[in-house]
């Protein structure tokens, strides 16, 4: 057994929540490059220029990228050899995350019950913390500060194994112009296949810390993600949503097994400013 | 790409029957944020028949929820909101006077008819580029709300403010007439 003190979580989480917050990182930065080299529209390209330049601020400044720093996703990758010691793995957590929104000028944007008293928490935690159990003595991190204005335009579908491929481009393509301008485009858009209802969404939401750029190394899948792209960029909804080439930067579809009688399809949408980080302790 | 316009706050009918949809603007001067939770209260003084904690007249509010300032800055990064969230509480404001809203994505058929009849004009920012609209922000101080954080009702003073003219006041949209120019 290997033995990781929560305090090193903590500061882990922390750091990783300021740097996913002020940093776009480097694949993303090109990504969006290129979008600029391709766009046709005049608007299109002006607003890609500024949220290049917004970029650039924000690192140099080391300020937010975006005032809505997000929800904060932590996925947990724990080496089954490790022993946590010195306090609560989940509030160390918390606590890593409440320091640097607080430390950070970063902001809360947590209401504890979602329907009545909608009473904002002060310290954007709880987090939304997903484990998975692994093989091996180290714990890794991949954050997540999610945005809900792309958030608020994810879908899922309970699709029929008859609708295939094409039934699941369709709801992909669907949900991005449905979305229009709200989600901030250019977006990524991250898609996840089978398992259950709410497992389809989990593996979304992690597909979109994917290196932008990496298919997926199952071909056909990796080619699912290519013709969805090719046509969420010919609906022509553009940067901002004002018109142009470049709706979305990337797809990426991560998938599971799932029932013989059905075929979950969840689509999770992030905008151009897709942030994360990841921390191996 | 047209023309850039400067405008500044407040505006009236006449310079905002001038702006049209695709126009890019600067804007200078005073304008006031509100979002989700400050724009609920306002209606519910409304429906009351109570006074508004601001003077709508001319007006512009900016949907932002800013992050915390930096030591040193007069604001921390202020991006648009997506605006559809305000729509229900929208057409009672344009008919106190206000003249113009900066936010990003879709607005109702209910908001863009009332845009029409009150003279009003929907300009966009770009959502995300919260840092750089920072630096426009020179002054920021809070005129309402103080206990709703975030999403208390600041009165900016900004110089330059970058946006676009999405809904112009005759109606013309531009997230209707942009995209079938590049769909294939």
């Amino acid at each position: 057994m290997r033995e990781i003190n929560t305090t090193q979580i903590k500061d882990q989480i922390k750091e990783l929540f300021l740097k996913a917050n002020y940093h776009i990182d480097q694949e993303l930065r090109q990504r969006l490059e290129e979008a600029l080299s391709e766009e046709t529209s005049s608007i299109g390209k002006s607003v890609l220029q500024m949220i290049i330049e917004n970029n650039k601020i924000a690192s140099k400044e080391e300020i937010a990228i975006c005032q809505d720093t997000g929800l904060a996703v932590v996925f947990v990758e724990l080496g089954q050899q490790v022993c946590i010691v010195g306090g609560d793995f989940t509030e160390a957590v918390n606590q890593g995350v409440k320091e640097a929104y607080e430390e950070g000028y970063l902001r809360k944007s947590v209401v504890d019950d979602p329907v009545f008293e909608r009473k904002n928490t002060k310290t954007n935690t709880p987090a939304i913390i997903y484990t998975e159990i692994v093989p091996g003595d180290k714990i890794k991190f991949t954050v997540m500060p999610k945005g809900f204005g792309s958030e608020n335009m994810s879908a899922l579908a309970m699709l029929t194994p008859a609708d295939g491929a094409a039934g699941i481009i369709n709801f992909i393509v669907k949900t991005v112009e449905k979305a229009g301008p709200n989600p901030c485009p250019p977006t990524i858009i991250g898609v996840g296949i089978g398992g259950t209802a709410e497992q389809a969404m989990v593996i979304a939401k992690k597909a979109i810390a994917r290196k932008i750029g990496t298919p997926n190394p199952n071909e056909r899948y990796a080619a699912m993600e290519k013709e969805a792209l090719e046509k969420i960029n010919n609906l022509g909804i553009g940067p901002a949503g004002l018109g142009g080439r470049t709706t979305t930067l990337a797809v990426h579809i991560d998938y599971l097994p799932t029932h013989i009688a059905g075929m979950p399809v969840a689509v999770n949408v992030c905008c151009h400013a897709a942030r994360h980080a990841e921390g191996i302790l | 790409m047209t023309q850039v316009k400067k405008i500044t706050t407040p505006l009236d009918d006449h310079q905002v029957i001038q702006l049209k949809a695709g126009d890019s603007v600067l804007i200078t001067g005073y304008i006031y944020t509100g979002r989700d939770a400050a724009h609920k209260r306002l209606i519910e003084l409304l429906k009351k028949n109570q006074e508004l904690p601001l003077d709508l007249k001319g007006q512009v509010i900016y949907y932002v929820g800013p992050a915390p300032a930096k030591p040193g800055y007069p604001c921390g990064s202020a991006g648009p909101t997506t605006s559809y969230r305000m729509d229900p509480y929208t057409p009672p404001l344009l008919e106190k006077g206000l003249k113009g809203m900066i936010g990003k994505g879709t607005r109702s058929q209910e908001v863009i008819e009332s845009m029409k009849k009150n003279k009003a004009v929907y300009l966009g920012a770009v959502g995300g580029a919260a840092a750089l609209i920072a630096r426009r922000i020179k002054k920021s101080e809070v005129v309402a709300y103080p206990d709703l954080g975030a999403e208390a009702i600041h009165r900016y003073y900004v110089e330059d403010f970058p946006a676009i003219v999405v809904i112009d006041a005759q109606g013309n949209n531009l997230y209707e007439t942009e995209p079938p120019k590049y769909k294939k």
